[in-house]
């Protein structure tokens, strides 16, 4: 055992990506263990190596932590990204809880039937434009500062630089009408450990294709 | 402003329930304002009081707090329910992300096509006994102390008696392979703060019925 965390998922985004982005944002090094096939699934599952029968599953700190947001706020505490006090904490939480939102929409969007995709495409533009994406744009209009809370990078700086990506990759001028969120979105990659993460060749995965929907539908099929 | 919390919702379970149960069990008292029609929803979003538009919202300690699990995360670490240190977070939000999968099932099921009730109950009942319960089981035997985690009350033992209470809605016998968590959901109803809350004429709501669900789909829209 490295010591370093080991992450277990399919080699793809999915609901790992966001604890990848935390764990590169905090400058932590890990492993990867990629599923590829049912067997591999199932004999996790037989071994009791996953406490709900679900994936995602991290090794840190001795202990197989599963529920991604267990493991997020667990990496956040850990790495001093999670605010100054509980009142910080909360703002994080409520901003964090929010984006995920915004993005379970982006993950679930590779499986929707093919008559519904131009609709949740639009769905999701609406709710990044209308609902989301103009309350950071607020929030860092109205402190001035470079960080979305107490003037100190937090987790939610890091989930909120993950989505603006995510959505740009949808909707390509999303950030159009946030100048706040584009100046954001440059100080963000340009911090050296998300810079780092953003090059070729980093534990970043691609967006979601063709091949990456079938491998989960064979793996997860019941 | 000291005062009392003070919870926005419709008058029945949905995400707002567990926020009660919690605050119930932490002996704190908290007033509820009651979203009765479509207007009132409106009028809260008009007056920007809904950081992403949506409820649960609660005012508390001078913040108008959004997203479910924020609010209980805060509610929590604010009353000492949060464990000890990082790790015992660790497991107790590992813990409640698996009772509110469960728990999240039964909220829609009221909501779900008439037709596809029977076996949405049917796989609630089968998640409920072969993927979550034994969790909980396993712990109380693996520590055999009374409670969850850290050998102490915290918001993993409040949710998930409101989880069993739930699934006993359900399937009033769901408990039959599961002593330990019998016992558990005898001691953990017999603490005094809880006692009361399950009593008659306390905050908690009751089951949604089709009457409510009618109304629910009016005020959101869906």
């Amino acid at each position: 055992m490295s010591g370093k965390p080991r992450l277990t998922y399919l080699n793809g985004r999915g609901r790992m990506e966001s604890i990848r982005w935390l764990l590169a944002a905090a400058g932590v090094e890990f492993e990867e263990v990629y599923l590829e096939t049912k067997e591999q699934y199932d004999k996790l599952i037989k071994d009791g190596f996953l406490l709900f029968q679900q994936l995602p599953v991290v090794e840190i700190d001795g202990m197989k932590m599963v529920q991604t947001r267990a493991i997020l706020s667990y990496i956040a505490g850990k790495y001093n990204l999670y605010g100054k006090d509980l009142k910080e904490r909360a703002l994080i939480d409520m901003y964090v809880e929010g984006i995920s939102d915004l993005m379970q929409m982006i993950l679930m969007f590779p499986f929707s039937p093919p008559d519904a995709k131009e609709k949740n495409l639009e769905s999701i533009k609406e709710r990044a434009t209308n609902r989301y994406f103009p309350v950071f744009e607020k929030v860092l209009k109205q402190h001035g500062q470079d960080f979305l809370v107490g003037n100190k990078f937090s987790w939610a700086d890091v989930q909120l630089m993950e989505a603006i990506l995510a959505v740009e990759e949808k909707v390509p001028a999303v950030l159009s009408g946030f100048p706040q969120l584009q100046v954001f979105k440059t100080k963000m990659s340009n911090m050296p450990t998300i810079k780092k993460f953003l090059q070729p060749g980093s534990p970043r995965k691609p967006p979601p294709d063709a091949h990456y929907v079938e491998t989960v539908l064979k793996i997860f099929k019941n | 402003m000291a005062g009392k919390p003070k919870l926005h919702y419709t008058k029945g379970r949905g995400k707002m329930e567990s926020i009660r149960w919690l605050l119930a069990a932490a002996g704190v008292e908290f007033e509820e304002e009651f979203i009765e029609t479509k207007e009132d929803l409106e009028k809260l979003r008009n007056d920007g009081v809904l950081l992403f538009q949506q409820v649960p919202m609660v005012e508390i300690d001078g913040m108008r707090m959004v997203q479910t699990r924020a609010i209980l995360s805060y509610i929590a670490a604010k009353y000492n329910l949060y464990g000890k240190d990082l790790k015992e977070r660790a497991w107790i939000d590992m813990y409640v992300e698996g009772t509110t999968d469960l728990m999240g099932m039964i909220m829609y099921l009221p909501f779900q096509p008439a037709d596809t009730k029977e076996n949405n109950l049917a796989l609630i009942i089968e998640r409920a006994t072969t993927r979550y319960l034994p969790v909980y089981e396993k712990a109380l035997k693996d520590h055999g102390q009374d409670y969850l985690v850290g050998n102490k009350l915290s918001w993993a033992d409040v949710h998930l008696l409101e989880a069993i209470l739930m699934v006993e809605e359900c399937k009033p016998d769901a408990l039959s392979a599961f002593p330990l968590l019998q016992a558990f959901k005898g001691r953990i109803s017999n603490i005094p703060t809880i006692k009361k809350f399950l009593q008659p004429g306390s905050q908690r709501k009751p089951p949604t019925d089709e009457k409510f669900v009618a109304v629910v789909r009016k005020i959101f829209n869906i």
